[in-house]
C-alpha cells in the first residue's frame, strides 16, 4: 500500500516539476518576442510553414465536416420535425468548436510533430549546442518565432475552416436535402453572432500556441539519438491534443458559462 | 631567451562534474597557453568532451574554477558570456552544420547573427573562407546534406574560424575520416590557427593527429589531468598510462571494463 502511495505522489510531484519547466519554458520563449534581435526571417518562414502549407489538409477536414454535420442534425432533428435548424446548428457548431478543435487537431499532427521533429534532430547532432557557440540564443533563435508563428496562424486557419465548413453544411443541405440556397444562407447569416466566430478564433490562437510550444518544449528536451527524437514527436502530438481539448473546455466556460 | 612568465589563455582549477552518481570530472586542472595548441587525450567516457562543454558554457560545472585570460567565467554576467563566446569558436565531432541552411549561411551564421555583415557580404566571405579550407566558392550553395563526410569536417572548420576567433575548439577534428583526409583536415587545421594566431584546443584519441595540431598534450583519465607535456613526446613520455594510451597497448595500468 506504501509503495503505491510513494509511486502516486513521485507521479505527482514529477507532473509538478513537469508543468513548472514547461511554464520557465513558455516564459522565457515569449520574452524573446520583446527583446532583439529578432528573427523575422524566421518567423515568415514558420508562418508560411503552418499557415499556407497547412491549409489544403485543414480545408478539407473543414468541408467534410461541414457536409457530416449537416447530414447528421438532418437524420436527427427529423425525430422532432426541427429540419430547418440545420443550418444554424451547423454555423454555432462549425465556429465556436468544431473548426478550431478540429482544424488545431489537424495542424497539431502535421506542425507539433514537425516542430519536435527538427528541434530534436537538432538537439542530438549538436546543433543546439552550435547555435550557443555561435552567439545566438537556441530559445531566441528556435523558439520564439515558432511561437509567434503558431499564435499568429492558427486563427487564420481557423477562419478559412469556419467558412469552409459552414459551405460544406450549405452543399448538402442545398444539393442533398433539398433547402433552398438563399434560404439557407439567409438562416446561417441570421444565426450567428460576432462572439461565435470571436471566441473561436481567440480559442485558435491558443491552441495554435499551445501547439508550437509543445512541439517546441518536446524536441529540445528529445534525447538518445533517433529512438528520442521519434519519442519526442509521438509526445508533442499526443500532449498538444490532449491540451487543446483541455484548454477548449476552459475557454468555452470562459465565454459562455452564465 | 626566455619567454616572460604570462597569465594562461585557459586555467581551469579543480573543476568537477557529475551526472547523477556519475562523476565525471573530479578536480581538473590545466593550463593552455595563448597561442599555443592544447590536445587533451583520454579514453571514451574520461571526461574529455565535459570538460570542452564546461569552458564553453554549456553545461554548468559542480565546482573548481574557470579563467579565460585571467578572468573567472563561472561568475560572468550572460551578458558577459555572450560577448566571451564571441571570441570562441568550437569544431563539433560531427559537424553539427544546421541542415535548414545552405553552406554559405552556415559559414557565415555567426557573422550573420552578430548583423556584422549583410547577407551579401557574407556570400562573398564564406567563399574567401571555403576557399582557405580547399573548398570551391560553388560549395556555399549546396545544402551540407548534399556534403561527403571530409567536406562536411571542412565546412565545419569553416565556419567555426570565419568570425576570427582567438580560442578555438576542435573535438575530435579526424574521427570517421581515411588517414588522407585526416592529415588534410589536421594541415588545415595547424594553418588556420597559424594565420588566426589563435589558441587551440583539441580533443582526440588520434595520435598522429594529436602530434600534427598539438603543441602542447595533457591526458584526462577517470575525471583527472595525469599528465601534460609536449605533444611531440606522446608514446615516450615515461608515464606508464599516457604511453599505453598513445601506443594502443592492450596491456598496461589502462584496464577496459569488459564482461566476459
Amino acid at each position: 500500500m506504501l509503495d503505491l502511495v510513494a509511486a502516486l505522489g513521485r507521479a505527482v510531484l514529477g507532473l509538478c516539476r513537469t508543468v513548472g519547466a514547461v511554464a520557465i519554458f513558455a516564459l522565457e520563449g515569449l520574452s524573446h518576442l520583446v527583446r532583439p534581435p529578432f528573427y523575422g526571417r524566421l518567423f515568415l518562414r514558420h508562418l508560411l510553414e503552418i499557415a499556407y502549407f497547412s491549409l489544403p489538409v485543414v480545408a478539407l477536414t473543414a468541408v467534410f465536416t461541414g457536409m457530416v454535420l449537416a447530414l447528421q442534425s438532418f437524420t436527427g432533428f427529423a425525430r422532432f420535425n426541427a429540419q430547418g435548424a440545420i443550418a444554424s446548428v451547423v454555423v454555432i457548431s462549425i465556429t465556436r468548436e468544431l473548426g478550431p478543435v478540429i482544424g488545431s487537431l489537424m495542424v497539431a499532427g502535421r506542425i507539433g510533430a514537425a516542430f519536435a521533429a527538427e528541434i530534436g534532430t537538432m538537439r542530438v547532432t549538436d546543433q543546439i549546442d552550435a547555435l550557443s557557440t555561435l552567439s545566438t540564443n537556441p530559445m531566441k533563435y528556435l523558439v520564439a518565432p515558432r511561437l509567434l508563428a503558431g499564435l499568429v496562424a492558427l486563427p487564420f486557419l481557423v477562419l478559412v475552416a469556419d467558412i469552409l465548413g459552414v459551405m460544406g453544411g450549405w452543399l448538402i443541405g442545398t444539393v442533398k436535402l433539398g433547402f433552398v440556397s438563399a434560404a439557407y444562407l439567409k438562416a446561417t447569416f441570421d444565426f450567428m453572432q460576432a462572439m461565435d466566430v470571436v471566441s473561436g478564433l481567440a480559442k485558435a490562437a491558443v491552441f495554435g500556441f499551445v501547439i508550437a510550444l509543445m512541439g517546441c518544449w518536446c524536441g529540445y528536451n528529445s534525447r538518445g539519438g533517433a529512438q528520442g527524437v521519434g519519442a519526442a514527436t509521438t509526445a508533442a502530438v499526443v500532449v498538444s491534443s490532449i491540451l487543446i481539448l483541455a484548454t477548449d473546455y476552459v475557454l468555452t466556460e470562459a465565454f459562455f458559462a452564465r | 631567451m626566455r619567454e616572460p612568465a604570462s597569465i594562461p589563455k585557459i586555467r581551469l582549477r579543480g573543476l568537477r562534474k557529475s551526472f547523477g552518481d556519475k562523476l565525471v570530472l573530479d578536480g581538473v586542472d590545466l593550463d593552455v597557453r595563448a597561442g599555443h595548441g592544447m590536445v587533451v587525450l583520454g579514453g571514451s567516457g574520461s571526461g574529455k568532451s565535459v570538460t570542452v562543454k564546461c569552458i564553453l558554457g554549456l553545461i554548468p560545472p559542480d565546482g573548481g574554477s574557470i579563467e579565460i585570460d585571467g578572468r573567472d567565467v563561472l561568475g560572468m554576467s550572460r551578458r558577459e558570456r555572450e560577448a566571451l563566446n564571441d571570441r570562441i569558436g568550437m569544431l563539433f565531432q560531427n559537424g553539427a552544420l544546421f541542415d535548414s541552411l545552405p553552406v554559405w549561411e552556415n559559414v557565415c551564421f555567426k557573422l550573420l547573427a552578430q548583423k556584422r555583415i549583410t547577407r551579401a557580404q557574407a556570400r562573398d566571405r564564406a567563399a574567401e573562407v571555403l576557399a582557405q579550407v580547399g573548398l570551391a566558392p560553388s560549395v556555399g550553395d549546396l545544402a551540407p546534406a548534399e556534403l561527403s563526410g571530409g567536406m562536411q569536417k571542412r565546412v565545419a572548420l569553416a565556419r567555426a574560424v570565419a568570425a576570427q576567433p582567438d580560442i578555438i575548439f576542435f573535438d575530435e577534428p579526424t574521427t570517421g575520416l581515411d588517414p588522407i583526409m585526416g592529415a588534410v583536415i589536421d594541415g588545415l587545421i595547424v594553418d588556420v590557427v597559424k594565420r588566426l594566431g589563435a589558441t587551440a584546443i583539441s580533443i582526440t584519441h588520434d595520435m598522429a593527429s594529436a602530434r600534427r595540431i598539438g603543441d602542447d598534450a595533457a591526458m584526462i583519465h577517470k575525471g583527472r589531468i595525469v599528465w601534460t607535456g609536449p605533444a611531440a613526446t606522446l608514446g615516450q613520455t615515461g608515464n606508464a598510462l599516457v604511453d599505453q594510451f598513445a601506443r594502443g597497448e592492450r596491456e598496461g595500468p589502462i584496464q577496459m571494463e569488459l564482461r566476459r
